[in-house]
């Protein structure tokens, strides 16, 4: 983990990507209860189907956990001082997820590095626009 | 209606950051990164304890209420609500042991599209047991009306 220079980076470059396994429906019960979002819409196909959705859908917390990864298999964790995402569109079990990031802007007074985020499905949608400010040494 | 409830701090709620449930937490989103799982690994990575994902912060604000409480006390049923945009600034490292004190205020309530959309702001700040600003978070929740 964490072995990019901060001389080395420069706007327009990618960090490596990371593509997730496909979401399935054991994940969003164990991320329920691990992350204390007990919302009904993310496991129970009724409730799901009564509050007007055409199904389950992947919490977008972990859509974000994941956008969180590509960052810190980048960077340690420690060095992350902002990440910020909007959810563009809802992910359902078997989706296949993908994160990228590319450096945006680069402070070199400040050492910082903003890297533009995003997360997308097996079909190039985009699920999660972000940003990340991350810290160098 | 929003009266009485927009730009109120709701009480303080603190949360013991445990070693096991951020293990259940990294298990569950497929991280498998030692720094999250063993105290060993995180000392040679430099941390003093086990540290938390990013996201973590907000399942702490979950423990404590935060949004549910704002959105159950608007009277809104939370099958209609999906998450719009999440934001979180650090300001110091969270990890294992520590015991995290977060506070909540729905700082704004807009409609869009006719009112179709309801958007409510919650913002959540986060210190550590030595008084210490960790983190502050901006939930942005969308209600479907429609």
């Amino acid at each position: 983990m964490g072995t990019a220079r901060f001389e080395d980076l420069a706007v327009g470059q990618e960090i490596p990507p990371l593509t997730k396994p496909a979401v399935d429906r054991l994940q969003l019960a164990l991320f329920a209860g691990a992350s204390a979002d007990h919302n009904p819409i993310h496991v129970d196909e009724g409730a799901a189907r009564g509050g007007g959705l055409p199904g389950v859908i992947v919490h977008g917390m972990l859509n974000m956990a994941f956008l969180g990864q590509v960052v810190t298999n980048w960077v340690p964790v420690g060095r992350l001082r902002a990440f910020a995402t909007r959810f563009a569109a809802m992910a359902y079990p078997g989706d296949v997820i993908t994160c990228r990031g590319r450096i945006a802007a680069v402070d070199g007074a400040g050492r910082t590095v903003d890297l533009a985020l995003t997360a997308e499905n097996q079909n190039g949608e985009v699920l999660l626009a972000g940003t990340a400010t991350v810290a160098f040494p | 209606m929003t009266d009485g409830i927009l730009g109120r701090e709701y009480p303080a709620h603190t949360f013991e950051v445990e070693k096991g449930r951020i293990a259940m937490f990294a298990r569950a989103i497929g991280e498998t990164d030692p720094v999250y799982f063993d105290a060993e690994a995180a000392r040679a990575a430099g941390y003093r304890a086990i540290p938390v994902p990013p996201t973590f912060a907000f399942t702490i604000g979950l423990e404590g209420g935060s949004p549910a409480r704002v959105i159950a006390d608007m009277g809104i049923d939370k099958t209609r609500t999906v998450h719009g945009e999440q934001r979180f600034d650090y300001h110091g490292p969270i990890f294992a042991g520590d015991v995290i004190t977060s506070r909540q205020k729905l700082v704004e309530d807009y409609e869009k599209k006719g009112g179709a959309l309801r958007f409510l702001v919650v913002e959540t700040h986060m210190t550590n047991q030595d008084g210490e600003a960790v983190c502050d978070l901006r939930t942005v929740i969308v209600v479907r009306n429609g």
